[in-house]
């Protein structure tokens, strides 16, 4: 137990110090994708009566903001170590590949809800929200944070270099959450991007989310909640299953 | 006893390339072992093997008895292994770096001993530096430091003295030998011969994958390089025939090789029966360098 702490310590106190970039700076780019967007599309999008555009976005660009810090956690963590040859410090000890899986995914989990807080608490300057259902805020964020610290572990593992996680990140990740529903209701796109909306999982976990604000989602939340945990078990049977041969850690 | 390290039959390739092709050797508790080689031969891949880190294709490993796969647990926790790489984690300082160590080895509260390896390793005034601010020869004991947080049994030194000062070597080899000396099994690949042969009393050598000469250090000394007598006699004379099996002349002087100090009596009572007079005598002693050449020459029979 005391090596799945430590190994969670360690991974928590490695983005803390940095928590400029780690932190601060995606709060920041949240920031100007609010203002910017509600600036410019306030009182022409509206998309659902009770909602105002930029009410509307927040919780999107929340867990955009979750979903991609706690990719970058885990995936950087990890290529970072391989490349400069310190991940020999955490495979020389006794320490399992559950407990090495866990470590990795709740830190980048943490930090998914540390940026998560930070936007949504400098949001709160600019507009008011309303929390309609807790409790689906926190299972979204959670299921969130986990799936993409998964996907970043499983990233890390299979990157040899940076390039390899850097084209991971811009033709997967970022397509994947742009296309989500961050910015608008998949209801005002065409049918044909409805559909392909539906097979992204990204857009359930912010359909989802923002239901708990507004009590109002394109999908029904229990629906967004089956495909994240489907998803999220999909995602962790793969990872320890190559943690646990060793892929691309122990030759 | 059981054996500190018990490797039988291992194999390991690498897309084809065979790195390891076959390894047997024990080594018992206490021992001060050499592991020694050309680049290449395959070191640090059994080492790797040893600790994990790769996955050996056959053959089993054994730490204290513990099977590195079945029973990794055990034999990692009775094991402490140097990387011959200069790694270090750039975001922590010597002391965060030590209690972070101790911690993914289940040990809480550690200072204690961090301090006492920090003093013996002239590292006490460094422990609040962080990692990236130091020199390599100060990363290289941290990484020493790293491997002992945890009172390993069995401690494997991966050329730890390469590209590394001369007093950063004493002080390494100050402190090893007292691990030793309290108990604990070295191993310790080098490239410099004259380590290996001061403090290892027992060597394997590598080649290609394979153990191709393993015995007591005093031994392979004896076994693949005599003693020497080198001598001149008086007015530069010819060596009278019959003195010597095989003698070798260099300028004026002569060399006879030497099996025993015994054998030292009759040799000189000879050259005295020819009526020559001997101006210079010395005897030159065997060394590993000689050794090492001849086995990696001859391909060798263990
Ligand atoms: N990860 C690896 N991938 C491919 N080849 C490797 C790898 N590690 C070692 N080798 C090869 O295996 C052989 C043995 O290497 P190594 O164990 O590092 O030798 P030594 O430590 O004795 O210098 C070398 O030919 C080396 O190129
Ligand atoms: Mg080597």
């Amino acid at each position: 137990m005391t090596g799945f702490t430590t190994l969670l310590y360690k991974e928590l106190l490695r983005f803390w110090k940095v928590g400029f970039q780690t932190v601060a700076a995606p709060v920041l780019t949240a920031m100007l994708y609010l203002l910017i967007f509600s600036h410019v599309l306030e009182n022409r999008v509206q998309v659902y009566e009770t909602v105002s555009y930029t009410a509307f976005l927040v919780p999107g660009l929340i867990m955009m903001s979750m979903l991609q810090n706690a990719f970058a956690n885990s995936s950087s963590s990890l290529i970072q170590s391989k490349v400069m040859g310190s991940i020999v410090f955490v495979l020389l000890p006794p320490i399992s590949y559950t407990a090495f899986f866990a470590a990795y995914v709740i830190a980048a989990l943490m930090r998914g809800l540390a940026v998560g807080l930070g936007v949504l608490l400098v949001t709160l300057c600019f507009t008011s929200l309303e929390f309609v259902e807790p409790l689906w805020i926190m299972a979204f964020a959670i299921l969130g944070g986990a799936i993409m610290g998964t996907l970043g572990v499983l990233a890390g593992l299979w990157a040899e270099k940076f390039d390899h996680l850097a084209a991971f990140q811009n033709f997967l990740i970022m397509p994947l959450t742009f296309l989500s529903g961050v910015f608008y209701s998949i209801h005002s796109l065409p049918v044909f991007w409805q559909q392909v909306s539906r097979y992204n999982p990204i857009f359930y976990l912010i359909d989802g989310f923002r239901h708990g604000f507004f009590g109002l989602s394109d999908v029904s939340p229990w629906q967004s909640l089956a495909v994240a945990c489907s998803c999220q078990i999909v995602l962790s049977a793969i990872t320890l299953r190559l943690l646990h041969s060793g892929y691309r850690l122990r030759a | 006893m059981i054996p500190a390290i018990r490797v039988r039959q291992v194999t390991k390739s690498f897309s084809g390339l065979q790195a390891l092709a076959g390894i047997d050797l024990e080594i018992g508790q206490g021992e001060f072992f050499g592991l020694l080689g050309p680049n290449g031969a395959g070191k640090t891949t059994l080492i790797s093997a040893l600790a994990g880190l790769i996955r050996a294709d056959g053959g089993t490993l054994e730490v204290m008895g513990h099977d590195v796969r079945t029973d990794y647990r055990n034999a990692r926790r009775k094991l402490g292994v140097v990387p011959q790489e200069l790694v270090f984690d750039p975001f922590f300082t010597v002391r965060e770096t030590l209690r972070i160590q101790s911690g993914y080895f289940g040990i809480r509260n550690n200072d204690a001993w961090i301090d006492e390896i920090l003093s013996n390793l002239d590292l006490a005034d460094r422990a609040d530096a962080s990692m990236r601010a130091l020199s390599g020869g100060m990363k290289r004991r941290v990484l020493v430091a790293q491997a002992l947080v945890h009172r390993p049994p069995v401690i494997i030194l991966d050329e730890p003295t390469a590209g590394v000062d001369v007093e950063l070597r004493q002080t390494l080899w100050r402190f090893v030998r007292r691990l030793n000396e309290d108990g604990h099994t070295i191993v310790l690949t080098t490239h410099y011969l004259e380590e290996a042969e001061n403090f290892c009393a027992r060597i394997a050598m590598l080649k290609a994958g394979r153990v191709v000469a393993l015995d007591s250090t005093p031994n392979l000394l004896r076994r693949f390089s005599a003693h020497t007598v080198r001598l001149r006699l008086q007015g530069d004379a010819a060596l009278p025939a019959g003195v010597a099996g095989q003698v070798e002349r260099k300028g004026s002087y002569w060399s006879l090789p030497l099996d025993r100090y015994d054998d030292l009596e009759p040799i000189l009572a000879r050259v005295r029966a020819a009526g020559c007079l001997i101006e210079e005598l010395e005897i030159v002693k065997p060394d590993l360098e000689d050794v090492f050449v001849k086995v990696m020459n001859q391909g060798g029979q263990p």
